[in-house]
């Protein structure tokens, strides 16, 4: 297992690794590497990987506990079952099509928000926060619907992720139709 | 002084260079943002790379630090199966 936060900074992340004590590698990634990559566009977001570094679950949404299930309606159970099979050698992963078809790819507009996260995360990190504001702003133009970048910026931009913002993001994805963040179909 | 920020490193550069190496990136469709005032440009990457690489089912490498600032890499993991978990405090 490799986990990663996509957050401000280290100090964000430290409470809850010090709290886990992990023994596997638990990364942090201010710059949101990772959801560029992987077009990662909400957390908690997990990828199977085999022994020869194929993809054989894209993108799913899965939970380690119980504790969002009240609001989410994902019990952890399924997928804990689904990966201690794939794990032992019970079940095989998903077949090569059906990753692909599972997949969801980025657009311009997603790699355009990308890229103005990216300088906006520069511009905080070397304290220039009135300018970083402008570019997370239009990144979340661009891509509405990305939690990393519309709620993830929330701390850099002393915005509370639990406040009134989050809520109308929440309430516009919602109404939308929940695209492109949802469990993977059984 | 101007900076870039390609490939995730930023680099000090003069002007000319700066309005060059972005129009060049704009030039090969790449997604370019830019704030003139604080004088930074960011290059990112595009769509279609992105898709090609995950199409590909070959899992992109990473390199990432730990709180101890230790790197790690994805593909130090292979031959082991991993689950890779997104996660954040937000």
């Amino acid at each position: 297992m490799i986990t990663v936060a996509l957050d401000r900074s280290d100090d964000d992340a430290r409470p809850w690794i010090e709290a886990a004590k992990p023994t596997h590698p638990s990364l942090i990634d201010t710059r949101h590497v990772l959801a560029d990559f992987y077009n990662i566009v909400n957390v908690p977001t997990i990828l199977w990987i085999d022994e020869g570094g194929r993809l054989v679950r894209p993108n799913d949404v899965a939970f380690g506990t119980d504790t969002f299930k009240h609001i989410t309606g994902i019990a952890a159970a399924r997928h804990h079952a689904a990966l201690r099979a794939w794990v032992r050698g019970e079940a095989a992963a998903l077949p090569e099509a059906r990753v692909r078809a599972l997949q969801s790819l980025p657009t311009e507009a997603d790699q355009q928000a990308r890229a103005e996260f990216g300088l906006g995360e520069w511009l905080s990190a070397h304290g220039r926060g009135e300018a970083a504001a402008r570019h997370f702003a239009r990144a979340g133009e661009l891509a509405p619907h990305d939690f990393t970048i519309r709620r993830g910026t929330m701390p850099m931009r002393g915005v509370d992720p639990m406040g009134p913002e989050f809520r109308t993001m929440l309430g516009e994805w919602v109404k939308a139709g929940n695209p492109y963040y949802r469990p993977l179909p059984e | 002084m101007f900076t870039i920020i390609d490939d995730g490193g930023a680099s000090q550069v003069d002007e000319r260079t700066w309005t060059e190496l972005a129009k060049r990136a704009e030039v090969a469709g790449r997604p370019v943002a830019i704030d003139a005032a604080e004088r930074v440009a960011y290059l990112g990457v595009t769509a279609a790379d992105r898709a090609t690489a995950l199409s590909s089912l070959e899992a992109p490498d990473f390199t990432l630090p730990d709180l101890e600032g230790r790197q790690h890499s994805l593909s130090q993991h292979r031959g082991r199966k991993v689950l890779l978990v997104a996660y954040a405090s937000w």
